[in-house]
């Protein structure tokens, strides 16, 4: 009677035997989902809740569904990838929760006429009063403080990609190590530490000195920055330096060609795409600094095209001011919208600038082609 | 277009570390002079020392002399960039300059100097240079391509290319075939043996059969053991050193007993 029967083979290879198998994480999740969403309902629902009691029910139940079939190494391997993707997602959670509610909250107010064309030149909380209560389009934009953080970042910049790149060569080309690299190096550890008011506070006082009381600029407030930024773009231009091989350096030397120029020609070059990277996150680093802007350059209300001349608007003030001193008091609605909207320009921006850190670093970057 | 090296009681230090001692040598022009011996026994640095590289590393110093055609390479106010633009280096490991296409690599040593030079002055220094490195036929088509896209024995031979370029007086190479295949060894020895006929060549190497088969004459370093200095056992015509060797331990070494 056995002799007609096809021995029964397990489907399954032996070499993949006690292996879940591979949708068991989605299954798994969508009893979690469901299990989780069951014991909300009896406790009060909310989607917090919902998402953390599930994420919970999932780890707990495919560590030990893997404990059993699998066994422990598994089981381990397991726990350990729920935890860092739910690290992941918890660091990601505030990610997405700011940019979310940028876009929700800044969207109307950047597309308010004239928001990226004009400033706030003229416009009173009359208009304001008469936008929410008649329903006229918010007037005003801003314009002038998109300028003020223009240049003010450009000035900034200017002043500290030269010093912080000759400090980050004389660290690594000639220091040598000795005591005042040491020395260097420590402050600019303690300069990386300042907190940003410090350095606006800095910047006053040496203006207020060297110029007369009372002096707030756009340039200032450069310098101000620049306080800030010169520790970031010396640590990451002397990182780039110090991985630039030293054969390269020898190859150089073997040819007589003097050390400056092996530096200029050879090893700048080498690093620059580290480098132009590193100064393009150091920019996106301080163009939102507020405090230090506000005690160095002041608050305008007007397009001030002089970095060098008067008070100046940036963006991170004019989101402050719009918000805690409305332009109309009565109605603060349309002053909450426009300072949403410069958060959501201050946030593309600083997102062209990552991606342009890239885009610099792959366009510099040495060709290994044939 | 080649000068000899005459060296006089050289003790190389690095910091108050005694790393080579008292060595006295006597290199010809027109030659090829291999330097063999164990690992650590300072030829490199020695090597290193008759073009100035090895002052590169901080509290590496010496005492004594090295003569280019007489003239003291350590003696006061010599720039270490006269010596080192005289005196060419090519390096364990192929190291063109990633930045540059395979052309600019060679003119690196002009270029880098901000001599002014016209294109055609140009091309024609390239093609001499690459032809005498034997590497034009391979990369004439794509002399604006980066050098580091080339194989590691054409890389190491547009090196050498590079080394040539500035005319040097001699030309100092320290186990150039070390991280190649045999082909490659073979591409850069037949290269070594064209090079003599112009220049002085010096060769670290760790392969004996090489040094038996590029150099005129051999010198045999040796380290008596860990932390001390290394020395010049013997030195000869390659032929003695091989055959018939005054030292029992250089005789060990080329005969594989060592040790």
């Amino acid at each position: 009677m056995t002799s007609t029967l096809t021995p029964v083979r397990s489907k399954r290879s032996a070499l993949t035997k006690g292996q879940l198998p591979k949708y068991a994480p989605y299954i798994v999740l969508a009893a979690a989902l469901i299990v989780g969403a069951a014991i909300l309902a009896l406790i009060g629902f909310n989607a917090f809740g919902w998402g953390l009691v599930s994420a919970l029910l999932f780890a707990v139940g495919l560590v030990s569904w893997s404990a059993a079939v699998e066994g422990s190494r598994k089981a381990k391997d397991r726990l350990a990838t729920c935890l860092v993707v739910g690290s992941f997602l918890v660091a990601l959670l505030p990610l997405v929760s700011v940019i979310w509610t940028v876009l929700v909250n800044g969207v109307p107010g950047l597309l308010n006429p004239g928001f990226l064309s004009s400033s706030m030149n003229g416009v009173t909380g009359v208009y304001d009063n008469r936008a929410v209560e008649e329903g006229a389009p918010v007037l005003g934009g801003i314009y002038h403080a998109l300028l003020g953080t223009v240049q003010i970042t450009l000035l900034a910049t200017v002043i500290s990609v030269p010093v912080g790149l000759l400090t980050a060569i004389y660290l690594v080309e000639y220091g040598n190590d000795g005591r005042l690299a040491r020395a260097i190096t420590f402050f600019v550890d303690v300069m990386t530490g300042i907190p940003s008011i410090v350095a606006g506070l800095f910047a006053a006082a040496f203006f207020f000195a060297v110029v007369g009381p009372g002096t707030k600029t756009g340039a200032v407030a450069a310098v101000a920055l620049s306080v800030l930024m010169i520790p970031v773009v010396v640590r990451s231009s002397e990182e780039m330096l110090k991985i630039v091989p030293n054969e390269l350096r020898e190859a150089a030397y073997a040819l007589g060609v003097r050390k400056w120029r092996t530096i200029l020609k050879v090893v700048i070059p080498t690093a620059i795409s580290g480098i132009a990277s590193g100064v393009t996150l150091a920019i996106a680093r301080v163009i939102g600094e507020t405090a230090p802007i506000l005690v160095t350059a002041g608050f305008a209300t007007s397009i001030n095209s002089n970095v060098f001349g008067g008070w100046m608007a940036s963006l991170p003030t004019f989101i402050y001011t719009q918000i805690l001193n409305p332009t109309s008091p009565a109605n603060p609605d349309p002053s909450s919208e426009r300072a949403w909207g410069a958060a959501l320009v201050l946030i593309i921006l600083v997102m062209i600038l990552n991606l342009a850190a890239r885009l610099i670093a792959r366009i510099f970057a040495p060709k290994a082609g044939r | 277009m080649s000068k000899r090296i005459d060296v006089k009681d050289l003790n190389v230090y690095y910091g108050d570390f005694l790393a080579v001692e008292d060595v006295s040598i006597n290199i010809e022009a027109k030659s090829v002079t291999a330097f063999i011996g164990p690992s650590g026994c300072g030829k490199s640095t020695f090597l290193r020392t008759l073009n100035r590289m090895h002052e590169v590393i901080p509290g590496a110093r010496v005492e004594g002399e090295v003569l280019l055609d007489g003239d003291n390479l350590y003696g006061n106010g010599v720039d270490p960039v006269t010596v080192r633009s005289q005196i060419g280096m090519v390096f364990q490991r192929p190291n063109p300059f990633p930045t540059m296409s395979i052309r600019d690599n060679v003119l690196a040593g002009v270029k880098l100097n901000n001599k002014k030079i016209s294109k055609g002055e140009a091309d024609v220094l390239v093609e001499r240079s690459l032809k005498g490195a034997n590497l034009w036929n391979e990369v004439k088509d794509r002399l604006d391509k980066p050098g580091s896209g080339l194989s590691g024995g054409q890389q190491q031979r547009l090196c050498i290319a590079r080394a040539i370029a500035v005319e040097p007086q001699v030309i100092l190479m320290d186990e150039p075939c070390s991280a190649l295949d045999p082909i490659s060894t073979l591409a850069i020895e037949d290269l070594i043996n064209e090079l003599k006929d112009q220049y002085t060549v010096v060769i670290v190497t760790h392969n004996m059969q090489q040094a038996a088969r590029v150099s005129d004459k051999t010198a045999f370093f040796n380290i008596a053991g860990t932390g001390k200095p290394g020395k010049l056992i013997e030195f000869g015509d390659t032929h003695t050193i091989f055959s018939n060797p005054v030292e029992k331990a250089t005789e060990d070494y080329v005969s594989g007993r060592f040790g």
